[in-house]
């Protein structure tokens, strides 16, 4: 293990390789691809949210001059393939339904034709002479209004998977209730000193990843198809892509742009099997970008929920007893977070009696998609709401009671396994350290304290390292790189090299180029695709090793491998050590290219631990609040390179204040989006924050070389109840709604 | 509909272009010209991930008319770089990784030159209120702010020294 | 059908003319509302009449009397005025409010007040500081008061072939202060909630002399209310007669709720914006004494 090893490379913060390119407006994103006799596409989205789709007369479409081909729902197949993921399996049928509706129109924005044509304008104007006759049905869009007796029901066909209750409905818009439990919950509560039970709900809210959705297809007369795009998964979007459509995944090449954030939403496909299928009608490649609005109305925000929560306490702070339910809107398909919400919930916590229930609702509104630690944060706002509302009703310092029940190496996740090393305890006593914990608040201000707990993923990946002859390296990897990880991947290589950073070259290849990926996504990459870099970097150093016994002429046992050179050992003693620089140079005569070759299948990668410290402050008078100081304290394993391991506990705090204080989405009654702009979404922007204060602590993850584990995600979980708790602090009043945007503060202020 | 005819100076370089009445400057950047560095994140002035200096003034090139571009001076952030030097607010991003994503960069640092040009000694909060519509999701702005302090410093120290 | 032509008339006959000829078409200023309302469609007019380079339309100029502000002058351009801050500190404010700072670039107070919007924040500090708008058309130039210039909802004075061309200030008398708060619920990059303009004149015993109070975003239109100013004159602008001011306001506010509040809150918080908005005026007005 590693815990004892010394690093050279990693944990040092080199400059990365594709930044000169991001600062110089050089890299090329989503939109920013142009081919030859290129078309433009347009979708035409529909205006209800809730429709039959009666029929659709595109020939004045057809007939606009400038127009090369028209597509509705009976050019996309219906299909019920499937495509496995790691943290959960795709049902290409509704993803392909959500890309360009068949039947019914489910949420405001579905897509329901497409058009290329030879300008954007001329799309546009096309598709707007597109006639549908919709058979406009009553909108289900909350999940009480989905429960209700007697709802409307958005898919006919549904059954609630899981462990549906004995009295459930048939006919339903549930798709899923599990189970997690464990201990005798009635007796735990009997034995509670102290029970509170509240019910939560947070909105739905959006990613906000800055780069719209955007591609370009090529379908060649033979059957071939290339395609361009931003994605954090180009092996899936060839794999859904080729499902949706039923052609061969071989092919089909994706080849992936930079790309402008996505934090999950950019995992499934909208855009890019229209594109195939308006490029095959028209015999040319066709762009599609979706507009900011398209973005808000049509990609995949993350759900709306209800979380009913209860928890049993003694005197002396000891947990005892815990029931949940979360009701989580999935959107117009199955397929919400409700699940994983429902194994985070309480898995910082050992809590010996617990009955956890999670359900899975359609609603009509967009299907939802991953967003960072997905499911995690709205469950962890309800539990570190009640745990807060714990520690003060039994005038306990809050971390103190988080520390006396802090789940540690050999406890029982509520989800199954036993715990590895986790640095939930040293994460909890670096918060109560910190001097922020201890500074003292101006008038008008209050500090909340929030725990987060994320699985991170493993999953799959495949990377090559291959020497130049002049001592270089080349990294190759099938990760779309959202924030840094190529850089990371190059030092991984240094490191095992001994090759300094800038003379390793990290590059993200397309779907031909490099082996299976999974997506970029679950925290996985510097983790899971690391492990396949370390790998392939050692079996690069096996093959030079080789080579320098090869020119020793000795056996290969009698070389070892030090700070980047092949040193001899006994039997050898007399050689000299060779460089890598020294040994690439004779590749040729000592046998031909070196290419270290690495695939791995990682194990989860070890859960990650956080807490937030939140002060903020608040106007009485008009509900408004500032965030004013910000601290976030995470285990991270082993920081490969510590400013982007920051930059993500600093990004994923503020996306969380955002959510906290501002996000949501507002709909009408009719089910239509009344904020679908940042005018109007109102994401966090410079002057609304402080600077975000960081402590990283360093827990190693035995499954990896270097203890690395997973770190993007669990920073968007403790913020939501941090700001709830900060707010409660300054104002004496519990708020178990978000967002706790001005009017909704004012209005409980002033007891209205 | 009549296509206009656009003298203008993009980045230094005289450029000449055609464009319909309705096509704003942003569209005419990325498309006539092939200056994609500028972004498009909204197309309705919220994001700031377009921003181009217009006659030395920051300016949402998503609301700007490319026919107004006529005898203007436009600057992108392609143009922000001179030859080999990066400009300080870029050496600053890279050294503070103050990019993850980085589609909002272009943007951002344009908008920090406008600020720097103007004001070499910016506080804090000056700072975060210039960037305040230049959106980022990713870094929580933190690296950010302190970059574009850092490269305030090195642009004051070389006025410094050029005085020295 | 997408918008055909664009016009860059040097004189303002000409301007009048374009817009004469073709009721379809649209005056240009900063676009920061006309080109975001183009983009989705709401507006689609037949020409764009882009009035910047037409001399006068952008530019301030002061005299002894006022001060006469280019239509399409941008918001930074007045910002960057030190003697229009001096003058009119509040107005000024609320100029920078426009928007973030590339909309400031762009974005002119002629446009924010000739979009029409309840929520304009130029809207109401213009209204208390009596500015007038000049208007050219057809038969010549003619001057309104800002206080009934915006009819509605998006709807102006502005008859076909009209075309405001620039805002006439007037200085303030001696011991006068302006102010101008708003509500939103971020920093920056956020349309109004509630928004209120104070302007108080006080003799040099302290007495409120005059007052104007106006109020955005909870009406139809930047609403003057007469009740909450004569709360203020008369008074020394005491605690009291500053509450009694920002009461006025709540009760003359017609709001609606929507997706940027409720009636109830906005209703609320322009009284404290009322109130807050006259201390800092009568601040401003005793200092300038």
């Amino acid at each position: 293990m590693s815990a004892e090893r010394t690093f050279e490379y990693i944990g040092t913060r080199p400059i990365r390789h594709d930044g000169l390119d991001k600062v110089t407006g050089r890299a090329n994103y989503g939109a920013d691809f142009t081919l030859p006799g290129m078309l433009h596409g347009h979708v035409l989205r529909s205006p209800h949210a809730h429709a039959r789709i009666v029929s659709i007369d595109t020939s004045a479409a057809e007939a606009t001059p400038g127009v090369k081909a028209v597509i509705t729902g009976k050019d996309i197949p219906k299909t019920n393939a499937k495509l496995s993921l790691g943290e959960a399996a795709m049902e290409l049928g509704p993803m392909g339904d959500n890309a360009l509706a068949h039947d019914k129109a489910l949420y405001e924005g579905h897509a329901v034709a497409a058009v290329a044509a030879t300008s954007p304008e001329i799309a546009r104007e096309a598709a707007e002479k597109i006639v549908v006759v919709y058979e406009v049905l009553k909108p289900v869009m909350t999940v009480d209004q989905a429960l209700a007796p007697g709802a409307t029901i958005l898919h006919d066909d549904l059954v609630t998977k899981g462990k549906p209750l004995a009295d459930a409905p048939k006919h339903t818009n549930v798709a899923l209730r599990m189970e997690l439990k464990r201990g005798d919950l009635e007796a735990g509560f009997a034995a509670a000193d102290l029970i509170v039970e509240r019910t939560f709900t947070t909105p739905m809210v959006h990613q906000g990843y800055i780069e719209p959705h955007a591609c370009v297809a090529r379908y060649g007369e033979d059957g071939q198809v290339l395609v361009w795009t931003t994605t954090q998964g180009h092996f899936i979007v060839r794999d859904a892509s080729a499902g949706i459509l039923g052609i061969d995944a071989a092919k089909v090449k994706v080849v992936p742009s930079e790309i402008g954030g996505g934090f999950g939403g950019k995992i499934p496909v909208y855009l890019e099997p229209l594109a195939i299928v308006l490029s095959r009608k028209a015999h040319r490649p066709v762009k599609m970008v979706m507009s900011r609005d398209d973005v808000f109305r049509a990609s995949g925000p993350t759900s709306g929920t209800k979380v009913r929560m209860k928890i049993g306490a003694k005197k002396d702070g000891t947990l005892v007893a815990a029931s949940a339910s979360l009701y989580y809107e999935a959107g117009a398909y199955p397929g919400s977070p409700a699940g994983a919400g429902a194994m985070c919930v309480i898995a910082p916590y050992t809590i010996p009696n617990f009955m956890i229930e999670a359900y899975d609702i359609v609603v009509n509104r967009p299907k939802v998609a991953a967003y960072r630690a997905p499911g995690s944060p709205a469950a962890m706002f309800a539990t570190e709401s009640v745990i807060d509302e714990i520690a003060q009703k039994l005038g306990m310092d809050p971390i103190d009671l988080r520390l006396k029940n802090a789940a540690q190496e050999g406890d029982s996740a509520p989800y199954g396994p036993k715990y590895g090393p986790i640095g939930l305890k040293q994460v909890l006593e670096a918060t109560k350290a910190h001097p922020h914990w201890k500074a003292p608040l101006g008038p008008n201000q209050g500090r909340g304290v929030a725990c987060g707990f994320w699985f991170n993923a493993g999953l799959n990946s495949t990377a090559t390292v291959s020497l130049s002859a002049d001592g270089s390296a080349t990294v190759v990897t099938g990760n779309p790189d959202i924030g840094g990880t190529r850089v990371a991947q190059a030092m991984m290589v240094s490191e095992e090299l001994g090759i300094p950073v800038e003379r390793v070259r990290p590059t993200v290849a397309d779907t031909d180029s490099i082996g299976y990926n999974d997506l970029t996504g679950g925290s996985r990459v510097c983790y899971a695709t690391g492990m396949a870099v370390i790998k392939a970097a050692q079996d690069a150093r096996d093959q030079l090793c080789a080579r320098a016994a090869k020119i020793w002429d000795v056996d290969p046992s009698c070389v070892a491998w030090e700070r980047g050179r092949a040193i001899p050992l006994n039997g050898a003693s007399d050689k000299e050590p060779l460089t890598v620089s020294a040994l690439a140079a004779k590749m040729t005569a000592t046998g031909g290219p070196i290419v270290g070759r690495g695939a791995v299948s990682a194990p989860m990668a070890g859960p990650g631990f956080a807490t937030n410290i939140c002060d903020i402050e608040v106007d009485k008078e008009t509900g408004v609040s500032r965030v004013v100081r910000y601290t976030a304290i995470q285990d991270v394993g082993k920081a490969v390179h510590p400013s982007y391991v920051e930059g993500q506990m600093q990004g994923g705090a503020v996306q969380g204040i955002g959510w906290a204080l501002n996000e949501e989405y507002i709909y009408d009654e009719a089910g239509h989006l009344e904020n679908a702009g940042f005018l109007d979404y109102r994401m966090p922007v410079a002057s609304d924050l402080p600077m975000i204060d960081t402590v990283l602590i360093e827990v190693a993850n035995p499954l990896h070389p270097y203890g690395v584990r997973g770190v993007g995600e669990v920073p968007i979980v403790p913020p939501l109840a941090a700001v709830a708790n900060a707010m409660a602090g300054a104002t004496g009043v519990r708020f178990t709604d978000l967002p706790l945007s001005p009017p909704r503060v004012l209005k409980a202020l002033s007891g209205a | 509909m009549s296509t206009i005819h656009v003298r203008t100076t993009v980045n230094g370089e005289p450029t000449e272009f055609l464009c319909e009445p309705a096509e704003t400057l942003l569209d005419a950047l990325r498309n006539r010209l092939g200056l994609t560095g500028t972004k498009e994140g909204c197309g309705t002035g919220d994001c700031g991930s377009c921003s181009v200096l217009l006659e030395g003034r920051l300016v949402p090139s998503c609301l700007v008319l490319a026919a107004e571009a006529i005898d203007r001076e436009v600057l992108t952030v392609e143009g922000v770089a001179v030859g080999d030097a990066l400009h300080p607010v870029q050496q600053a991003f890279l050294e503070q990784a103050a990019l993850q994503c980085g589609i909002c960069t272009p943007g951002l640092v344009v908008a920090a030159k406008s600020l720097l040009d103007r004001n070499t000694n910016p506080t804090e909060q000056e700072v975060r209120f210039w960037l305040a519509g230049n959106l980022c999701r990713c870094t929580g702005y933190d690296k950010i702010v302190r970059a574009v302090m850092d490269a305030a410093e090195v642009m004051r120290n070389e006025t410094s020294e050029v005085r020295a | 059908m997408l918008t055909q032509r664009y016009e860059a008339p040097t004189t303002v006959a000409d301007a009048v003319r374009l817009m004469q000829a073709d009721p379809q078409a649209t005056p240009l200023a900063g676009g920061t509302d006309l080109l975001v309302q183009y983009r989705v469609g709401l507006r689609r007019p037949s020409a764009f009449v882009d009035l910047k380079r037409i001399p006068g339309l952008v530019g301030i100029t002061l005299d002894e009397v006022g001060m006469r502000l280019g239509a399409a002058t941008s918001a930074a351009e007045v910002c960057e005025h030190g003697e229009a801050r001096r003058l009119w500190p509040g107005l000024v404010e609320a100029v920078g409010l426009l928007g973030s700072t590339q909309i400031q670039g762009r974005g002119s107070v002629g446009g924010n007040l000739c979009n029409g919007s309840p929520a304009a924040d130029t809207t109401c500090p213009l209204i208390v500081n009596r500015a007038r708008a000049v208007i050219a058309g057809p038969q010549g130039e003619r001057t309104v008061d800002v206080d009934g210039f915006t009819t509605g909802p998006h709807k102006t004075v502005l008859a076909p072939g009209e075309v405001l061309v620039a805002l006439w200030v007037p200085r303030p008398a001696a011991g006068t202060g302006d102010a101008y708060l708003r509500l939103i619920p971020r920093s920056e990059m956020d349309i109004a909630a509630a928004g209120a303009a104070v302007s108080v004149t006080l003799d040099k015993g302290g007495t409120c002399t005059a007052a104007r109070v106006a109020i955005a975003a909870v009406a139809p239109t930047a609403l003057l209310v007469p009740a909450a100013a004569e709360a203020l004159i008369g008074t020394k602008l005491d605690d009291a007669a500053l509450v009694r001011a920002g009461e006025a306001a709540s009760a003359a506010a017609r709001s609606i709720g929507d997706k940027r509040g409720t009636a109830a809150y906005r209703r609320t918080v322009v009284g404290v914006l009322t109130r807050r908005a006259a201390s800092i005026a009568a601040a401003r007005a005793r200092a300038s004494h």
